[in-house]
């Protein structure tokens, strides 16, 4: 069984228990998705599946085979960080950083389904074009706890890289 | 916590009250404050990149070969023994390699009680750990499992089976009660104060409110989990932890296991939130034991279960505050009293008076707080202990006796604030609380509040505002020592064995440390999480950034003379004393004769000499002991609340500190607002709910525990006086814990406004307004 991850192909032959975030952390050395509690409360471990964000505790590794996984290490380049990454770094959308790579991960999925019309609990219309308020933002990024409080920043940093990625795409 | 502390601490107070200020140490105000420069400008966290590359290592994430993982069983009872367990199924499971019960767990004495006279106590249990087959509190460890994997781990702890012969235990704060015991003294401050005839003014007082405040268990819940990875090589070890107290940590272990001190190295570069609970439980001591029994490198991360049953977090309270107060808003009698558990094996008094007693100008006091013994993990420290719970009543009780008075609440405190400690009669050495008011109520268009509650009202939304004053000691822990390194290259490195736990502490040490040796900020580095590194003092009591720059201001000073030594007769700086010169534009200057000069680099090439070093620890913190020293704020909420459901939506929030020097303003305002994000928690959602009948806690998990996520954070606003504090390094005061206190006042008073109903119960969940 084999699946991908940041591009690289990982074999999986280990416990048929382990969740996805332990084989990341465990089997493959990629310790940026974090455990906060293991039971997708807290969404610290939000990792991408074939493009959509996913709690990577709530499922196994073996369910992922043929899968594409992004993590935070596939994120941005060492040269060049995501424009998500560098709006947290200039928003100091964090704290202790721990939820940070949750953070980011979730908030990349988010602006994908944004983009893709996916309406959310705060949409006034569920089949338009979805506006990103802040307000949409924070109803779809509420899976993502942060302790530390770092909330109003990160709302911040996710609009700010939105804007960027938009004026690019224009 | 004694009465021969209380003695003591009465005793140098008196004694300093007679001392002037310049002959203290670090009495005159420290030559930064004023001085423009890279403290006061909003760096970005030096540590921001590698945090969100998550590339940042938390202690769950060292590699090492051979590495095993453990899982720990709790306890089922309150209180009773251990009459029968049978681990031979979790024995016999695949990959198990140790099962650690009372009946093979090493001899280990458990760390002593955290205690404010010595900084290697910092215990918040001292029950024995493994030692025997008692149970105390619902939840207790009573086993771990040690397997070559995680899962391996997690399924044979259920395979363990255990009966207990289960005793009487009293896991009812309501009827503890009545066995409530009274400690002479809470942290260094007196228990119980009374001043004047509290309660004679109070009965003849012509306005008085007098009610009962009950606040709920909380847990600290750091979204990193308790985590260590620990190793012995013959009997050195070595601890990757998570803690807000590195250097204290090492010397308990070491202790616990008897070994030299030097032969235990406790590394902790990230912490991932700590607010209170990261300090020493008993899994770090079952994990270390458990690692040298299978010889092998051991990682326990805790569960999130695991943390709430053996983490303590916040006592409940019940509070009685009284206010009397003359026809012009006055107070003549300020009463508080109450209850929180502290069971005899912990060690936190919840000290929710201690803010009322410099809050107010009043003419009498009576204070005093009882504690209770019940069945449950050892309540901790958790952010803003006392204060945070504190305010909420004395807060709520103002603003109930500013509406018996038909008053505005900020004129009512305005009209009661202090000019000087209102007990001890000490000199504020800053405030600047009623600016704090004044400016906060300007920017919040505080005008715009309805005097009569329940007036505004947006469709099915009644819309309420409200105020609440927080406050926070100043605390300085003595005895923190830093080096301080400056090399030929023109850099220069900070090392202590501080805790970044997200506050900022390692970038405003670079900033400080910039600025004291006139270097830019890229030449300066820090490091720290290490108990290698000269001692730092814990993260806790918002003191830990004016800890370390009281070492770093005395390392400042010792570098001179070093740097004089070296520079010898050729250089222009030749013949002066280390009294006689600055160090500015990276390196040293006369100080009457500016252009005598020469660099850092100019002095160690010539000495021949690749860095100089200067180790230095702050001098004794007597300020706080001379001076009266808070950081005071003034929070204003508004919100609405549901008729249709008591939903309670807060839309805006607004902090307005006075909190000294503020060193680094995005890292400051980050705090800030996150402290007022878990007052929101606290004010609305956060409660452990504990089964009264077994003691045991009924929701150990983020889903049933609410803190506050995206969708409940409002509008924040924060702003401060920046009033440099003279009498402290960098004029700066804490800054951790002032956020969290006088929220929940605040919304609590916003509902009031908005409904009209007194909710004296927190959380203020629509339950309780439908």
């Amino acid at each position: 069984m084999q699946l991908t991850i940041n591009g690289t192909a990982h074999e999986i032959t280990g416990d048929p228990r382990t969740s996805l975030l332990d084989f990341l952390r465990h089997d493959c050395g990629l310790t940026g998705t974090k455990k906060g509690c293991d039971h997708g409360q807290c969404g610290a471990c939000t990792v991408l599946v074939n493009g959509q964000r996913v709690n990577s505790c709530l499922t196994l590794a073996i369910m992922q085979d043929g899968h594409e996984v992004t993590t935070i290490e596939g994120i941005g380049t060492p040269d060049a960080m995501d424009p998500l990454q560098a709006a947290f770094v200039k928003h100091d959308g964090y704290q202790c950083g721990y939820c940070t790579p949750g953070q980011i991960c979730s908030a990349k999925g988010m602006l994908a389904e944004a983009a893709n019309g996916w309406a959310s609990f705060v949409s006034e219309d569920l089949d338009g074009k979805v506006e990103l308020s802040a307000e949409e933002i924070r109803e779809r990024m509420s899976g993502n706890l942060c302790r530390c409080g770092a909330y109003s920043n990160i709302v911040d940093a996710i609009t700010e890289a939105m804007s960027t990625q938009t004026a690019g795409a224009e | 916590m004694s009465r021969v502390q209380n003695v003591i601490v009465g005793t140098a107070r008196s004694a300093l009250s007679w001392v002037p200020a310049q002959w203290l140490p670090g009495g005159t105000p420290d030559p930064l404050i004023g001085r423009h420069g890279e403290i006061g400008r909003q760096a970005s966290r030096i540590d921001g990149e590698i945090k969100v590359r998550g590339e940042a290592r938390f202690a769950a994430e060292v590699a090492m070969d051979g590495l095993c993982y453990a899982t720990l069983v709790h306890s089922t009872i309150a209180r009773g023994r251990i009459a029968r367990l049978d681990s031979t199924a979790a024995e016999t499971a695949p990959g198990v390699l140790l099962v650690v019960t009372h009946r093979n767990m090493p001899k280990v004495a458990s760390p002593s009680l955290v205690s404010m006279s010595d900084p290697t106590a910092v215990g918040n249990s001292d029950l024995p750990i493994l030692q025997d087959d008692r149970v105390h509190y619902n939840g207790q460890v009573v086993a771990a499992v040690v397997a070559a994997t995680q899962e391996q781990a997690d399924h044979a702890a259920t395979l363990i089976a255990i009966d207990y012969e289960a005793a009487q235990a009293e896991t009812r704060f309501g009827q503890a009660k009545s066995g409530a015991r009274i400690i002479p003294s809470l942290l260094i401050e007196r228990n119980h104060l009374s001043f004047g005839k509290a309660e004679r003014e109070l009965a003849r007082a012509p306005h008085r409110v007098d009610n009962l405040y009950r606040t709920q268990w909380q847990n600290h819940n750091a979204i990193e989990l308790h985590a260590l990875t620990a190793a012995w090589v013959g009997d050195r070890l070595t601890v990757h932890d998570t803690t807000q107290m590195i250097a204290g940590e090492a010397a308990a272990l070491a202790k616990a296991f008897g070994i030299p001190r030097d032969q235990v190295q406790v590394l902790s570069p990230f912490v991932g939130g700590g607010f209170g609970g990261k300090g020493m439980w008993d899994h770090q001591i079952v994990a270390v034991a458990a690692a040298r029994m299978v010889g092998r490198p051991l990682r326990l991360q805790l569960s999130r279960e695991s943390v709430y049953r053996i983490v303590g977090g916040r006592s409940a309270t019940e509070q009685r505050v009284a206010i009397g107060a003359d026809a012009d808003g006055c107070f003549t009698a300020l009463l508080h009293d109450g209850w929180s558990v502290m069971p005899p094996y912990g060690a936190c008094p919840e000290a929710y008076t201690l803010g009322t007693r410099s809050a107010y100008r009043a003419k009498s006091f009576e204070i005093l707080q009882r504690h209770i013994d019940i069945a449950v993990v050892p309540n901790t420290f958790m952010r803003a202990p006392g204060e945070a719970i504190g305010t909420f009543a004395l807060e709520s009780a103002v603003d109930e006796l500013a509406h018996n008075l038909a008053m505005d609440p900020v004129e009512l405190r305005l009209r009661n604030m202090p000019d000087k400690h209102p007990i001890t009669g000490a000199p504020f050495s800053q405030h600047a609380q009623d600016q704090a008011w004044r400016d906060g109520a300007a920017r919040f268009g505080w005008e715009q509040r309805a005097a009569k509650p329940g007036t505004r009202r947006e469709g099915e939304w009644r819309i309420g505002m409200g105020c609440g004053g927080g406050s926070f000691p100043y605390v300085r822990m003595p005895g923190a020592a830093v080096r301080l390194t400056v090399r030929r290259d023109g850099t220069a490195t900070l090392a202590c064995s501080g805790q970044e736990m997200g506050m900022g502490t390692a970038t405003v040490v670079v900033q400080q440390v910039a600025d004291r040796l006139g270097l830019p900020l890229s030449a300066v580095t820090v490091e720290i999480g290490d108990s290698a590194l000269p001692a730092a003092p814990m993260a806790g009591g918002s003191s830990q950034t004016v800890s370390i720059a009281a070492a770093v201001l005395a390392a400042a000073e010792k570098l001179p003379a070093e740097l004089l030594r070296l520079a010898g007769n050729s250089s222009p700086l030749s013949g002066l004393r280390a009294g006689e010169v600055r160090m500015e534009g990276e390196g040293l200057a006369s100080a009457s004769e500016p252009a005598r000069r020469e660099t850092f680099r100019a002095i160690l090439s010539r000495a021949n000499l690749e860095e100089v070093s200067v180790t230095a620890s702050g001098t004794p913190p007597l300020e706080m002991l001379k001076f009266a020293m808070h950081s005071t704020a003034a929070m204003f909420c508004e919100l609405r609340v549901s008729d249709v459901t008591g939903e309670i939506r807060v839309d805006r929030l607004l902090g307005s500190f006075d909190c000294g020097t503020i060193l680094n303003p995005r890292t400051a305002a980050s705090q800030f607002r996150g402290g007022m994000i878990m007052g929101l928690g606290l004010a609305l959602t956060e409660e452990t709910l504990l089964d009264e009948r077994s003691g045991r806690i009924m929701n150990p998990t983020l889903a049933d525990y609410h803190v506050p996520v995206h969708m409940d954070v409002p509008q924040i606003d924060v702003i401060w006086t920046d009033i440099p504090d003279p009498r402290s390094p960098l004029g700066a005061r804490g800054i951790g814990e002032i956020g969290i206190t006088g929220i929940a006042g605040a919304v609590a008073n916003a509902v009031f406004n908005a409904t009209g109903k007194r909710v004296r119960d927190l959380p203020i969940t629509l339950d309780k307004l439908l």
